[in-house]
């Protein structure tokens, strides 16, 4: 290890932070106090996690890194549901599209031997998971609820010839899934070329040989392409119903 | 027995009355022409026949049955609706032609395709044209001919006509008059076209949202 962040060199970085401020207050972008409490909140949780994520990965029980995976993939479909825009029922379809796409992840992952039931890979796996899924899900509903804005005329015309939901959606549902996969399609291709990702970065930061880094961020590109794309097909498909009613006839979207 | 029949319907939005106590009733193969001022609920009614809407209240029949008895999709088959404006699928007109079948999931009839396109003045050829390069008047034929590719029972026609010049217009009133003279589907046509009104068969006038005259 050759980390030598410590209490003194961390108050030394807020400076960083005293630099973006200034900024701030110069140009007068009116985000000064948004700053503030960003900083403030990101200090505080973070220190939370950490002494929390000590003492579970000192536990070491089943049942409670299962219940934290759960916590972190409610939050997930929560923060989700928040960029839908009144899509009925975003929370149920959010939680359990993250929930099927973390689980299908890990578990295929488990099986491959790339990972144990152990906390301390669980935990910031299933958070890695469940984010970029949150993530996808939230770029689905706001193209979800764009298209069916735009092409209102479209989907009624195609009701009107007696289509069914799915094919009266079908493009609508297959754009949606692409803007929700776009970024993480984006981020494969240029990994290491244009960023070196956070947990590859990590690594190397503390000290791990860059060949092994990558065999780590290899295993991140592949899951995180496998949980954006689960996520957002299962969204995108559980969603569109709910820009219809009853009999069939669209509704949608509220705004 | 009647194949649309309509008691009471009306259509209220939030506080607003959009469609009141319509009472009308359609008999298979007949040519309904409904005019009205613009924001008469011409087109809410319409709507509702076509079961893109749902009344408020009153009745709807269709076939001497509830239409809340029909599975949407099955009935919007039977009884198709033709936009003012329409809208076409895809980049070809083949996908606008084989839309119908696809969701039918049935194979793509495209002999019928190629007469129906000639009759309308289009050329075999034409099947593989892009829709971006077809004028006003050939977007509103392909558009008509989607409605009917496969028959349906009723043809609703929203104001297909706005818009085109009198040659195109002249084109489209002689293909729904095919459609409805010689195979007989049932034809409801909003019109504001003075002329259109003049030689209507059987007239229906709607003035705020009340049937006010032609025949019931």
């Amino acid at each position: 290890m050759n980390l030598a962040v410590n209490n003194q060199s961390l108050i030394l970085a807020l400076g960083l932070v005293m630099i973006a401020l200034a900024i701030g207050w110069h140009e007068k972008l009116g985000i000064d106090r948004d700053m503030i409490i960003g900083v403030v909140r990101a200090v505080i949780q973070l220190f939370v996690v950490g002494y929390l994520l000590k003492y579970v990965f000192r536990l070491d029980n089943v049942w409670l890194t299962a219940v934290l995976i759960l916590i972190i993939i409610f939050n997930a479909g929560y923060n989700a549901k928040q960029r839908s825009n009144g899509i009925p029922r975003a929370l149920p379809i959010s939680v359990g599209a993250i929930l099927i796409s973390t689980a299908v992840t890990l578990g295929v992952l488990m099986l491959a031997g790339a990972i144990k039931f152990i906390p301390s890979q669980m935990i910031p796996i299933s958070g890695m998971i469940a984010s970029n899924s949150m993530v996808a899900i939230g770029l689905c509903y706001r193209n979800l609820n764009a298209e069916f804005k735009q092409e209102r005329q479209a989907v009624l015309e195609k009701l009107a010839l007696g289509a069914d939901l799915k094919d009266a959606s079908r493009d609508i549902v297959r754009a949606s899934i692409k803007t929700g996969m776009q970024p993480t399609i984006d981020s494969a291709k240029t990994v290491g070329i244009v960023s070196l990702p956070g947990m590859m970065s990590g690594l190397i930061f503390a000290g791990v040989d860059p060949v092994r880094a990558i065999k780590y961020q290899i295993m991140v590109t592949f899951m995180l392409m496998s949980a954006t794309s689960i996520g957002s097909v299962l969204a995108c498909y559980w969603a569109y119903r709910e820009f219809y009613n009853e009999r069939k006839q669209l509704v949608g979207p509220s705004n | 027995m009647s194949l649309l029949e309509l008691k009471g319907v009306g259509y209220q939005a939030g506080e607003t009355t959009i469609l009141e106590d319509v009472d009308l009733t359609i008999n298979a193969g007949e040519w309904v022409t409904i005019a009205g001022p613009s924001g008469s609920g011409k087109s809410t009614l319409v709507r509702i026949i076509a079961s893109l809407l749902s009344r408020t209240s009153g009745e709807l029949n269709f076939a001497g049955k509830s239409i809340d008895t029909y599975d949407p999709i099955a009935y919007r088959r039977r009884v198709s609706y033709s936009f003012q404006q329409p809208t076409l699928f895809g980049e070809t007109v083949r996908d606008n032609l084989s839309f119908p079948y696809q969701i039918r999931q049935r194979s793509f009839d495209e002999q019928r395709a190629v007469a129906a396109l000639d009759y309308v003045g289009l050329a075999a050829s034409d099947l593989d044209k892009a829709v971006i390069d077809l004028s006003g008047g050939q977007r509103q034929r392909v558009a008509l001919l989607r409605n009917v590719m496969i028959y349906p029972e009723v043809l609703i026609l929203d104001e297909v006509t706005a818009g085109l010049d009198a040659e195109n217009k002249a084109f489209v009133w002689s293909m729904i008059r095919h459609f409805n003279g010689d195979d007989g589907i049932t034809i409801i046509a909003i019109t504001h076209d003075q002329s259109e009104i003049d030689v209507a068969t059987r007239l229906v006038t709607l003035t705020d949202g009340r049937i006010t005259g032609g025949t019931r």
